[in-house]
Formats: C-alpha cells, sequence, structure tokens
C-alpha cells in the first residue's frame, strides 16, 4: 500500500513539473486617451399631456450629460447620429454589436417620467464589451431640478469610469464684474459649475472680493469694503443670510475655510505687520498664526488641517512656505526663479496650485507639498486665484487681458483646466468675472 | 521474499522510466551550446570589395616599409661616432646603445602608427587567420556576461523555456494591448494597483475564459478602485481580441496571465 502512494506521489511531482508553467506578461503601460462613450437620449416613457415637457426634459439631461463627460477631457461622446438602436429599446436590452461597432465602450442609456410633479429619471450604465450592465438608478424629484440630476448622473457616470469622485454637481462662486476698468461694478454671484443658473448675492454697492466656499456646507465668507472698511462676511447661500464675521483695518486679505468649517484664516495688518489669523466661528476669537516682520498672505489649509501653506517675502520675493497649523516648523517650499502666489491646497492634499510671475508673464501651476515637481499648467498675460475642484482634479481661474490707458480692450474671464495641462476650458459668464471658488459636492 | 525482490525491481523500473519521460527538459538545460555566430562567406580575390580595405593595405605597406627603414637604420657607424666621438666606449654606454638600438626596432614605434588609423579602419585590420581566436575570446565574454547578469536572465530564461514565448512575441503581445488600454485617471498613486487576470486561449487568441485572480478586492472595503481598474484591465482584454498570439507552439500559451500594472503610468 505505501508502495502504491509512493508511486502516485511519484506520479504527481514529475508530471506536474514536466507541464508547461503559466505565462506571465506583465502590462505597464496603457494609453490615457478619452473614453468612447454613448450617451443615447433618454427615452419618454408616458404618453400624458406633460410628454411635450418630459422630451424636453430627456433630451436636455442627455445633452448636459454629454457636455458634462465632454468637458472633464476624459471621455469622448460618440455623435448621436451614429446610433443605430433607438433609446426606449436601448435602455431595455442594448444590442451591444451595434455600439461596439460605432466604437463605443460605454452606454448611458435612460428613462424620463413626469407623475403628480414629480420627474423621475432612470438610467443605466452599460460596458459595451463586457456586454453587462455596470450601474443602474433612479432619481424623483421636482421638475425644475432637472439640471441637477443631469449633474447627478454624470458624478455617478465618472466615479464608475474613473474611480474618482466627480465634480458636476458642485456651484462656483465669483465675483461678477462690469463697467469700464476704472469704474467696475462687482457683485457677488453664483452659478453652476457648467456656467449655467448665475445668480447674483449682492448689489453692487460696494466692493467684493475673494468669495470662498465653505468645504463642509453651502457657507460663503468674502470680503468686502463697507465705507473704505474691509469687512468679512459670512453668507449662507441657503437661506440669503448674510453677517458681519468682523472688521479688520489695514490690509485684509483672502479668508479662507479650515477643512472642518469652523474656523477661518486670513492675513491681516496688526500693528503695522501683515500675518496670518484664524478666528473661530463660534467664540469669534482671533488667534496669531505667524509673527514675522515680512509679509505674510494667502493661507490655505491642508485638507486634514494639519498644515498650512503660504506666501511670504522673508526671503526678501515673495515664495510660498508650509507651517503646521500652530504655526511652529516653518518651511520654504519654492526656490524657483520668479515670484510664487496664492498657494491652495488640492482636496486630495497631494499637490499645491499657485501663481507664479516670471518675466511678466503668469503662469498656473501645480507642485507637490514639499515644493518638488513643479508643473506650470497654463501660461498668459495675467491669470491667478486658483481654485481646486472637489476631487482635486480639476482648477479653476480667472485670465485678465491687456487693455488700453483707457482701459479698453478689458475683459476678466473664468477659466479651467485639468491637471494634464492639456483641458483647458472657458466658462461662459453673462458679465466678466474674477476670483472663482468652487463649491464641495452639493449631493453629498 | 521473490515477491519483495519484484516489487523492488517493478519500483525501480517505474522510477527509470519516469525519470526518462520526466527529465528530458533538465537535461536539456545543462547543454551548454556556444552562441551562434553568423560568418558571411566571401570569394577572396586581388580586389576584396571590404571597404576600407585597400586604405589598411597601404597603412600595412607603409608600415612594413617603416620596419624596413628602421632595419636599415640599424648600424649606422656614423651615427655612432656623433654620439660619442672620442669616448672610449664603456660597458654602460655600450649598453645605452644597444637600448637606442632596440628603440629603434621596438614595434611599439609601428603600433603608434597603426594607431592614427580610425576606429572603423582599425576593425579592418583584423587577421583573418585570428577569427578562431576571436570566436574563443567572445564565448568566453558570452560565458561571462550570461554569469553577470544570471539574476536578470532568469526572467528571460523563464519566458524562453518554462512559457515559451520569445521577446519578440511578447512583445508583439504587450505592444497590442498598451493600445487597448486605458488606464482610469482617477486612481490613488499610493495603493497597490496591480490586477492579474488569467485567460484562456483559443488558438486564434480569441479569449475563451477570463478571471481576475485577486478578485477578493473587488469588494474590499475601502478598495472601490480595484474594481474600475479591474474591469479597464478586462474592457481591454475584450477591445484587443483575438490576441496577437504566436502562430504555433498553442500548449504553452493557451494559458495566458496578465498582470496590469497602473503604478507605473500613474506615477509617471
Amino acid at each position: 500500500m505505501k508502495n502504491v502512494l509512493f508511486l502516485i506521489f511519484l506520479f504527481v511531482v514529475f508530471f506536474a513539473k514536466s507541464s508547461f508553467a503559466l505565462i506571465e506578461i506583465d502590462i505597464t503601460r496603457g494609453n490615457l486617451n478619452p473614453l468612447p462613450v454613448a450617451v443615447s437620449p433618454l427615452y419618454v416613457e408616458s404618453k400624458s399631456s406633460e410628454v411635450l415637457k418630459e422630451l424636453e426634459a430627456g433630451s436636455e439631461i442627455s445633452k448636459i450629460i454629454e457636455t458634462n463627460l465632454l468637458r472633464s477631457g476624459l471621455f469622448n461622446p460618440l455623435e448621436k447620429d451614429s446610433f443605430v438602436q433607438k433609446p426606449d429599446i436601448a435602455h431595455l436590452k442594448p444590442r451591444f454589436e451595434d455600439w461596439k461597432l460605432i466604437k463605443a465602450q460605454a452606454l448611458i442609456t435612460g428613462k424620463v417620467k413626469i407623475t403628480d410633479d414629480k420627474l423621475r429619471v432612470e438610467f443605466r450604465l452599460w460596458d459595451v464589451l463586457a456586454a453587462k450592465e455596470i450601474m443602474a438608478l433612479a432619481f424623483t424629484t421636482v421638475p425644475d431640478n432637472w439640471r441637477r440630476v443631469a449633474h447627478i448622473i454624470t458624478d455617478k457616470i465618472y466615479e464608475r469610469l474613473t474611480g474618482e469622485e466627480g465634480y458636476f454637481d458642485t456651484r462656483i462662486i465669483y465675483v461678477s464684474e462690469k463697467g469700464p476698468k476704472n469704474r467696475r461694478i462687482k457683485k457677488l454671484a453664483i452659478m453652476d459649475q457648467d456656467g449655467a443658473n448665475t445668480k447674483y448675492l449682492t448689489l453692487g454697492n460696494e466692493l467684493v472680493l475673494t468669495p470662498r466656499f465653505n468645504p463642509t456646507n453651502q457657507m460663503v465668507t468674502y470680503m468686502s469694503y463697507f465705507r473704505n472698511l474691509p469687512r468679512v462676511y459670512l453668507l449662507d447661500i441657503e437661506t440669503g443670510v448674510q453677517e458681519v464675521v468682523g472688521e479688520f483695518p489695514g490690509m485684509t486679505f483672502a479668508p479662507r475655510f479650515s477643512p472642518d468649517g469652523k474656523k477661518i484664516i486670513m492675513s491681516f495688518a496688526k500693528d503695522g505687520n501683515s500675518d496670518i489669523f484664524t478666528m473661530n466661528l463660534e467664540t469669534r476669537v482671533v488667534e496669531r498664526i505667524t509673527e514675522h516682520p515680512a509679509i505674510d498672505t494667502s493661507p490655505s489649509y491642508s485638507p486634514n488641517g494639519k498644515y498650512i501653506c503660504f506666501n511670504s517675502d522673508r526671503s526678501g520675493y515673495q515664495q510660498i512656505y508650509t507651517m503646521r497649523s500652530d504655526g511652529s516648523n516653518v518651511k520654504r517650499i519654492t526656490f524657483g526663479q520668479g515670484i510664487y502666489g496664492t498657494p491652495v491646497w488640492s482636496p486630495r492634499g497631494d499637490l499645491i496650485a499657485f501663481t507664479k510671475m516670471y518675466k511678466n508673464r503668469f503662469y498656473i501651476g501645480v507642485m507637490r507639498i514639499d515644493g518638488s515637481g513643479e508643473r506650470l499648467l497654463t501660461e498668459n498675460y495675467y491669470q491667478e486665484a486658483p481654485s481646486w475642484s472637489p476631487n482635486g482634479r480639476v482648477l479653476i481661474f480667472y485670465r485678465e487681458t491687456k487693455s488700453g490707458s483707457q482701459g479698453e480692450g478689458f475683459s476678466a474671464t473664468l477659466w479651467s483646466i485639468d491637471l494634464t495641462g492639456y483641458n483647458e476650458r472657458l466658462i461662459e459668464t453673462p458679465t466678466d468675472g474674477s476670483d472663482p471658488s468652487w463649491s464641495s459636492l452639493l449631493s453629498k | 521474499m521473490n515477491k519483495s525482490i519484484f516489487l523492488s525491481v517493478t519500483f525501480h523500473i517505474i522510477i527509470i522510466s519516469l525519470t526518462a519521460i520526466s527529465f528530458p527538459y533538465m537535461i536539456k538545460k545543462p547543454i551548454d551550446l556556444p552562441p551562434i555566430i553568423s560568418i558571411e562567406l566571401i570569394q577572396i580575390s586581388d580586389f576584396t570589395n571590404i571597404p576600407y580595405a585597400p586604405k589598411a593595405k597601404k597603412i600595412l605597406e607603409k608600415i612594413k616599409k617603416e620596419k624596413e627603414r628602421v632595419v636599415s637604420e640599424q648600424a649606422p657607424p656614423k651615427m655612432v661616432k656623433k654620439e660619442k666621438p672620442d669616448a672610449i666606449p664603456l660597458p654602460k654606454d655600450a649598453k645605452k646603445k644597444k637600448k637606442i638600438k632596440t628603440k629603434k626596432q621596438n614595434p611599439k614605434k609601428i603600433k603608434s602608427e597603426i594607431k592614427q588609423v580610425s576606429e572603423f579602419e582599425k576593425k579592418e585590420l583584423f587577421d583573418p587567420d585570428q577569427i578562431a581566436a576571436l570566436i574563443d575570446k567572445s564565448k568566453v565574454e558570452t560565458a561571462e556576461t550570461m554569469r553577470k547578469s544570471d539574476k536578470l536572465t532568469q526572467s528571460q530564461d523563464k519566458n524562453f523555456i518554462a512559457s515559451g514565448l520569445t521577446l519578440s512575441e511578447e512583445d508583439a503581445l504587450k505592444a497590442q494591448i498598451f493600445g487597448c488600454w486605458s488606464i482610469p485617471l482617477g486612481l490613488p498613486y499610493n495603493e497597490n494597483l496591480l490586477v492579474r487576470i488569467k485567460l484562456k486561449l483559443k488558438t486564434d487568441g480569441t479569449v475563451i475564459k477570463s478571471e481576475i485572480l485577486d478578485h477578493v478586492r473587488m469588494n474590499t472595503p475601502g478598495q472601490g478602485f480595484y474594481k474600475v481598474l479591474a474591469e479597464s484591465a478586462l474592457r481591454a482584454i475584450r477591445l484587443c481580441q483575438p490576441l496577437r498570439v504566436p502562430t504555433t507552439g498553442y500548449d504553452r500559451w493557451k494559458d495566458l496571465q496578465l498582470n496590469f500594472d497602473a503604478n507605473e503610468m500613474l506615477k509617471g
């Protein structure tokens, strides 16, 4: 018996060894081309009197999804004329061969229905090559919210296909500008991230500057000059309630929220010197963070709240520094040629965006938090104030054009650029715009 | 007793036959074949078509002449007189003279003239009679290189013997998949971004079955990105098929494992 067992053992050992080993091939490269996506128009189910409204909503929602995906630079929505299958059948069961034929790798189908003044939008995301559904969701809301539904759907698709949180259901607050350069009327304005739904929050009587979103809610902080005195305001976008946080004499700059939204950090001149301070919004206690004869401005918290980046001219030129949130361990992180300013810590925590001025040109760039790996994404005559999208992939900033001696030819526009530096896009606004700030996801 | 002997003999026969069946792949390995060197056979005639050969010939002739000249200058009595006209040659001086003579005869001087020839021309100056020696040298060098890069060649060796895919076959397959794989850009850089997929293939390279080896990670909390990454790898395979596999040796590559690693691309 033992011999037999030994024989079996030998058989297993020798024959297993003599078979071919599994071939292993390492794939370490791929392409970064936009993913071809087919966004089928949303199918309208009912035959009710509301059908016209539904039809419009159906096609408009699919258009917005398509535009969002295109603007992200990561997707390539295919021409609708090339679609073979009708939306209603595609939504039930797509004929994948038809979609493969037009080189689509993902397919989005959907259905719209209005019942009892409620809009119900259903969508499905299909993996064309795997011939299977990979996501299906439905939303019910008031019909006026159809744009937000489109943005939420885009966020879900984006997240499912890239592995990264979306940034489409967000808003941007900015300073709307009108009139000649020397007599600009500046109002606080808010819009969707794609430039739609602009609303003005102030009347334009006072000069408004540097609006910034609270990362945890729909609260905004901004600066305004009232009777030539700089004031820092808090504004609740949802309720419209506004309050003065404090009056700060001298030069006051760029209030910004802490990641938990409980403090604001800013720089203002105290005893003739500009330093960085925080203010607890509950207790209104002001705490000094830096104390240096140089000018320290533009502070921005890291997402974990443990560090602050800011700019200072303590080295003789304006450069970017980091420090602990208590003001200790100050380190200079930029050593390149030119002047650096407006540092903003990425919500992902891995990068710092900045404005750089070098040889009379302005650059928007990013670098690692230790100052290494500086990458200049865009260059222009004048541009500044980058603000991160909530997922840390896109930056919004503003750009000004050169004007004549009388201010003619002047314009200020909002632009976005992604981290690759290739996907730069103008954000259309009804008036000129400056100082944009990106909100966190509304549906979070 | 007889039974035991019979069992023992049977057992030994089985062992020997098993060894004979299974061991050839092991026997194959130690055979140390010399590296193949391709040699072009040409007709040697008065007018050779080897470039720079006429030039080299001229140089050789010049060297030959130089040699002759040096030899002719070996014992000019005047030269000796010039050096030390009145001196009685002491043994030391005699040695010196001898040294001078040997210097003139020294082939090193001739070599320095050869050095003036360009590197390319120098290559043409090799002695055809030394081919055997060169082959032997290259053999030694190859063996040394193999020994030195033993660690590196292990994988190549594995690919060649165990997997059976040549480097060019592997490269063709890689190049095909590189073009099909759209890497999701939102992946976290500091995570393990390796997806291992085992494939079963048809003879034409069509995928019969694909299996994600670390499928447990698909549903692990905090590893949501892995699902996205794995799906992108599967999409690449589907988009690429039929895969560019060799036309022969199906048994070797019918099972294939692709290791998709996005770390390198995303970290940059």
